[in-house]
């Protein structure tokens, strides 16, 4: 059977401090006091499903050799189109072949290990990739408002190169409804935790966990990474007592750190292992929703050598402590916040205008003049060089990954940002091209003329009226 | 080869309304009190005028499109009538087919009027508008005073000035307008304000603070041309001649080509050389006596004046401070307030600098006429600084 060759993360920068959740709700609900401790990984306004999986698809795709893949899987449960393939969209982003399959998949928190599985048992050629990205919304001032986070993880899985190889996978098909979110529904409804614990992971998990064993013939006394995503802080660990697994090889959610990243958990721990794996290391992968999934996999030597450019380490350490609950609440659309009216200016996307531009909107695509040599964004039928100005000159050149610097900058308080100030400025990138670009992470008194930026995919504007939202490459200063 | 507009067409009369927050008064309330003022002024019938010209800048909360709402308005005689929008240059772009038009021999007597109404919105500022189906895609959602504060970013960076200094040079900028501007009836804003004043403001877009930003009104100006023949036969005196009209239009070098540091204005310098070409300058310092420039933001003035050659590149800051440009320097600049004053009636402000000169060269500034008027410089800069249109006329007496 196949393996995995790569992976990566992302983890959004922000990270909402519990204790101020806490503040704003424990007069509502004191029982959340006892979970006010560490933070949560929160998207900024301009984040979600869909441009976090960008981001850990393109960590993930840093360390493979051979970057083509032969197809894409999105999984989540939160993907911000209904219809409108979300995989494609972030294929596109990642300027990925057109010819490669995509697919997405959702509806359960075992979405992905679904998926992972999926592409361990297809006989396609080639890497293909499962991303998994969850941004979930919650009620404010509940249970998972505190214990959920947002993040993503990607896995290549193929034949060569294989980091970690597959022995065996089981599914155990139940459908347990320990919480369900309907059509047209916000928001989850969920049961007692306690029954979920003892009538769902009790007795579901261990059936899924004996069969991927057996097949593999191993037992669970050899496990050495165990992989249970949940936010029942203590039912990881009651669960490897019950199936013999060592408590060391138990793998800790993040909580404290992160939070639980819905169908996204999984991945994202096992990078957490992957990273952090000796070879010759036996980790057990589980997904837990309307039953188990398990997958079995043994570290290879090449574990050693392996390391994308973020990882999760990467990902825990770009981080930047936040302390408003209210903004949290803005950013996740569970206040009516006042705009103002130049918020209130139609944001309709023509999508005839859109799929004409869609190489450089997406794709961050400009071009490089094969008279002149002179790169340019946005590419237009003449070449920008004025000594040049050639007509239908330019091939294709991606500006996805070329690092630029700050030329001009401001701070603009009036026009309508979700997180004023709106910042942006003119990038000029180290290959050639300049564009005026929004810029987006940044941090009071971090930014001027020369600072050094990296580019990324982020949402640039909602459409509340039609429910659309457009996507476009922003600058993040390096720190 | 072309010989240029020199000494072509001379302004017959001009009007302007009082520009401000005319919540009472309709475009069209606003153009005819501009019109009453310049008919008068010209001496002339409103059935003497052959052509028009219609500047108008934001049809969505202004007039709508089209030259009907000019021509209704106004109750012209079925003459043709051109509607012209060129963002800020809209109102030079008006002034500029009316005397195209008579320099051409088309017609003899010629209109332009530039109006807006900017005070329809509900909210301070310009208008958030629309650029277009695929710009609005992807440009980000700046307003005027976020991309016209990269230009102070990009000055400090080209010339290292440091930020206070130019911050507090700005605020000059901005004290010697609203000085002047207190001696015009017809400004918006007409009180003097403090350096201190202007530098503790609060900020708009950093390190542009409300008092570097120039004021939002509503107003109408307009004038009606002729050649110097017709303007002698009709009996006038101490003619006011176009001596140059340009414009200069980004071809998108500034915003994609690393030519372009972010620190000037690229059309303007481009612009005033061929204006100063047409109108026989070659000192500019010492021939232009007064200049209205496109003081949007203050920085927008100082950068402008180093594009100009009126202050030498990357000394703009010292010869601010040092009042080059007050009503009693070398260069005096918005005398009669400014846009900073003013406001900015896209439509009108054009036509609204060019009234300045106009009075300033007949003598009839009132109290803050200057002493000996020769040559006067309107310079118009529309869009943003990587991307803009920029105008500029210069007038002086017919010779």
């Amino acid at each position: 059977m196949k393996g995995i060759t790569a992976y990566g993360v992302y983890l959004p920068r922000l990270r909402l401090n519990r204790q101020a959740m806490v503040e704003a709700n424990a007069w509502f609900d004191s029982s959340l006091k006892g979970l006010g401790k560490g933070e949560r990984s929160i998207c900024n306004w301009d984040e979600d499903t869909i441009t976090m999986a960008v981001e850990a698809g393109i960590d993930c795709l840093s360390a493979l050799q051979e970057k083509s893949l032969s197809g894409l899987i999105l999984a989540s449960t939160t993907a911000p189109f209904v219809d409108r393939q979300n995989s494609v969209l972030v294929a596109e982003a990642m300027n990925l072949s057109s010819q490669i399959r995509t697919m997405d998949i959702g509806s359960s928190q075992r979405a992905a290990t679904s998926a992972l599985i999926a592409g361990l048992e297809s006989a396609r050629q080639g890497n293909e990739m499962v991303i998994a990205s969850e941004h979930r919304r919650t009620k404010a001032g509940s249970r998972a408002e505190m214990l959920w986070g947002d993040g993503a993880a990607a896995l290549t899985v193929g034949d060569d190169d294989v980091i970690a190889r597959c022995l065996a996978v089981a599914t155990n098909a139940v459908d347990f409804v320990d919480h369900y979110r309907g059509e047209g529904s916000d928001f989850d409804y969920d049961w007692e935790e306690r029954w979920i614990r003892d009538e769902g992971f009790m007795k579901i998990v261990p059936e899924a966990v004996s069969v991927v064993l057996d097949s593999a013939g191993r037992v669970a006394a050899e496990i050495d990474h165990f992989i249970l995503p949940t936010d029942q802080a203590r039912t990881p660990a009651a669960l490897s007592k019950k199936l013999g697994i060592r408590p060391d090889a138990v793998v800790d959610n993040q909580i404290a750190s992160v939070g639980v990243a819905g169908a996204a958990q999984p991945f994202i721990l096992l990078a957490k292992a992957l990273e952090s794996a000796l070879p010759g290391q036996l980790i057990l992968l589980l997904g837990f929703g309307q039953g188990c999934d398990a997958v079995l996999f043994e570290t290879l030597d090449s574990i050693e050598r392996f390391r994308p450019d973020r990882g999760l380490s990467g990902a825990l350490n770009n981080r930047r402590e936040e302390t408003n609950y209210h903004r949290f609440l803005s950013f996740n659309n569970l206040v009516e916040r006042d705009i103002g009216k130049r918020g209130e200016v139609d944001k309709q996307t023509f999508l005839s205008g859109f799929n004409r531009r869609k190489d450089l909107l997406t794709g961050f695509i400009g071009g490089k003049c094969r008279d002149c040599g002179a790169v340019q964004i946005p590419r237009e039928k003449y070449c920008v060089n004025p000594e040049c100005q050639a007509l239908d000159s330019q091939d294709n050149f991606s500006f996805a990954n070329q690092p630029g610097t700050v030329l001009t900058w401001t701070a603009d308080r009036l026009t309508f940002d979700w997180s004023p100030p709106a910042y942006f400025g003119m990038v000029q990138f180290e290959c050639g091209g300049k564009l005026m670009m929004d810029f987006t992470e940044v941090e009071e008194g971090t930014i001027d003329s020369g600072s050094r930026v990296s580019v990324h995919f982020r949402i640039r504007q909602f459409d509340a009226q039609r429910g659309f939202r457009k996507y476009f490459w922003k600058a993040v200063v390096e720190s | 080869m072309a010989s240029g507009i020199k000494d072509k067409v001379v302004i017959l009369g001009m009007g302007c309304s009082k520009f401000g927050e005319r919540w009472e008064s309709s475009p069209s309330d606003l153009m005819v009190e501009a019109f009453e003022e310049c008919l008068h002024d010209a001496g002339i019938e409103r059935n003497q005028i052959e052509a028009a010209w219609f500047g108008a800048g934001i049809d969505a909360f202004n007039v709508g499109s089209s030259a009907m709402p000019m021509s209704i308005a106004l109750r012209l005689n079925y003459i043709p009538v051109t509607k012209v929008e060129n963002m800020c240059a809209t109102g030079t772009e008006a002034f500029r087919g009316a005397v195209y038009a008579v320099a051409s021999g088309a017609c003899d007597i010629a209109l332009a009027l530039g109006v807006e109404k900017l005070k329809d919105t509900g909210y301070g500022g310009l208008p958030q508008r629309t650029r277009g189906v695929e710009n609005d895609m992807y440009w980000p959602n700046l307003s005027a005073p976020g991309a016209f504060a990269q230009l102070a970013s990009g000055y400090r960076a080209k010339h290292k000035v440091n930020g206070d200094d130019l911050k507090r040079a700005m605020a000059h900028v901005s004290v010697k307008s609203h000085a002047n501007g207190a001696k015009n009836p017809k400004a918006h804003l007409q009180r003097e304000i403090t350096e201190e004043q202007a530098i503790n403001a609060p900020f708009i877009a950093e390190p542009i603070g409300l008092f570097d930003c120039c004021g939002v009104s509503d107003g109408s100006a307009c004038a009606i041309v002729t050649t110097p023949e017709i303007a002698e036969s009709l009996g006038k005196e101490n003619l006011v001649a176009v001596k140059a009209l340009q414009l200069a239009v980004s071809n998108g070098t500034e915003s994609s080509h690393a030519s372009w540091d972010g620190s000037y204005l690229k059309t303007t310098r481009i612009a005033s050389q061929r204006a100063y070409a047409e109108a026989g300058i070659s000192r500019p310092k010492e021939e232009i006596t007064m200049t209205e420039v496109h003081d949007c933001f203050s920085i927008t003035e100082l950068v402008t004046m180093e594009d100009l050659q009126l202050a030498d590149e990357g000394k703009g800051v010292k010869d601010v401070l040092d009042g080059a440009f007050d009503a009693e320097g070398s260069n005096p600049c918005q005398i009669d307030g400014g846009l900073k004053c003013f406001g900015h009636p896209i439509g009108a402000s054009g036509l609204r600098m060019l009234y300045e000169n106009y009075l300033q060269l007949q003598g009839r500034a009132g109290a803050r006429q200057l002493p000996d008027p020769k040559i006067g410089l309107n310079h118009n800069l529309g869009g943003f600084p990587h991307q803009n249109i920029c105008s500029i006329s210069i007038v002086g007496p017919y010779d």
